[in-house]
């Protein structure tokens, strides 16, 4: 059953590989935003339990004692909560420098900002 | 969710790549409902529609709509460098994981997990666990995370600004 | 600027985001008892007032929500936030305390039973809300006033 690791795995490094090798801010952007996704699906796999119910007290449950048998772990998922309203303050605060860059640049493309705000370099 | 995954970093049209990564993220929406994490599902979907509508504002500006450029071996190196390592430390750390579906409280008798499950309704009165965790036993969590929202629309606001002081006469 | 808007996507948003706003409402208001909480919540409410600023421009989003008042929810939930963390210090001895929830101890499993959760769910929304609608409103005024960035003299004034 951990081969589903190996797929969030998969889906980090596609994000990492993006981050580094992708020349347009935009694209890069889209990698930091996958290498989000792949941990928050991590941590909640690892609050997972098999068979869980969702942690929330309702008439079903006799006491919480039961409830605390059944259910999958909160900890994780209130943490990814937090995790995801981060990820997309950052995003727009990415975005936010992107376009400053594109309205004094012209251009999204990181190599041609690079060589516009070093004179030297060719 | 991988064939997404491709398909955003490998596209030359940058609006395809901003609905692949939409792709992602009602996806991973989707498996947190399968995995017992509604209020997970919820955020997921509105901030992924909030974050398209962002980025499909930043594509839409004139003259961006391709993602072009000569390409580079040494990046490329690096990267496969990089991701190589990371993958092989992973492969050996993932082995030793323990089974999806054993959650920590199985495992540990004393885990804070089950002590908020456990006491979350008296101590809280709040039947929904994660809100009870995520506002009362680990509110310091949502003050920090309030603080970076906040940073971040300081941050943006100052960026958008026109000048970047106070005209002289005013 | 209003002449290339399609009359049904004027129509249909202006009967939309009233049940939108509803729907955040009940989700900020019932987090705590449902799925749901501030920050979904937050994000739909202020979603509503996104599909105004899209399908009718910038005008009727400002006469909904005028800009002031964006800014200032966003300071007034953190503020609420902080304010009720401290009168948790002040009752009971600890930041983030649930004093209300011990002082006044309700019925299990009904609205009023527990306690800050309630006034920081609500406080979150209301920050979130209004911090989304900031962001969102200036990418869009950026398209307008075009490359030298935005004069906030000139939104302020409006």
């Amino acid at each position: 059953m951990t081969g589903i690791y190996f797929l969030i795995l998969a889906l980090l490094l596609i994000g990492v590989f993006g981050v580094i090798t992708q020349k347009n801010l935009i694209k890069i952007i889209i990698s930091v935003s996958i290498i989000e996704a792949a941990v928050n699906l991590f941590l909640i796999f690892v609050g997972y339990r098999a068979g869980g119910e969702a942690p929330i007290i309702t008439e079903r449950f006799a006491d919480t004692a039961e409830f605390a048998r059944l259910s999958v772990d909160p900890f994780p998922q209130a943490m990814v909560l937090t995790s995801i309203v981060i990820s997309v303050s950052l995003t727009a605060l990415l975005i936010v420098i992107s376009l400053r860059l594109y309205h004094i640049y012209g251009t999204y493309d990181i190599n041609r900002i690079w060589g516009e705000a070093d004179p030297d370099n060719d | 969710m991988l064939i997404g995954a491709f398909v955003a970093l490998y596209t030359d049209e940058l609006l395809s790549a901003v609905i692949a990564l939409g792709a992602i993220g009602f996806g991973s929406s989707g498996i947190f409902l399968l995995l017992r994490a509604p209020d997970l599902a919820i955020t997921q979907v509105v901030v992924e529609v909030i974050t398209l509508v962002l980025l499909i504002r930043a594509t839409m500006v004139i003259g961006a709509h391709t993602a072009g450029g000569k390409k580079q071996l040494l990046p490329y190196l690096v990267a496969g460098g990089i991701v190589g390592g990371l993958f092989i430390f992973s492969v050996f750390t993932l082995q030793n994981m323990p089974e999806i579906g054993s959650s920590v409280m199985d495992r540990i008798d004393d885990a804070p997990s089950l002590y908020y499950l456990l006491q979350g309704l008296d101590l809280t009165g709040s039947t929904n666990q994660v809100m009870s965790v995520l506002l009362d036993f680990r509110a310091y969590d949502t003050l920090g995370e309030a603080t970076v929202i906040f940073t971040a629309v300081l941050g943006g606001l100052t960026l958008l600004r026109k000048n970047g002081r106070a005209e002289p006469n005013e | 600027m209003n002449d290339n808007r399609s009359l049904i996507i004027i129509k249909v948003s202006k009967w939309m985001a009233p049940f939108i706003f509803l729907y955040g409402l009940y989700v900020v208001l019932y987090g705590h008892l449902s799925p749901g909480g501030g920050f979904p919540g937050g994000v739909i409410i202020a979603a509503s007032f996104i599909l105004i600023l899209l399908a009718r421009g910038r005008r009727a989003a400002l006469k909904k929500l005028p800009y002031g008042v964006a800014k200032e929810l966003d300071a007034i939930g953190a503020l609420m936030f902080l304010t009720v963390a401290m009168l948790g210090f002040i009752f009971s001895g600890l930041f983030f305390a649930n004093f209300l929830q011990q002082y006044l101890p309700g019925e299990t499993r009904r609205w009023f039973n527990a306690g800050t959760i309630v006034i920081n769910n609500i406080a979150i929304g209301i920050k979130v809300c209004g911090a989304i609608f900031v962001i969102l409103f200036f990418l869009s005024v950026l398209r307008i006033s075009g490359e030298g960035g935005i004069d906030f003299r000139s939104i302020e004034r409006k």
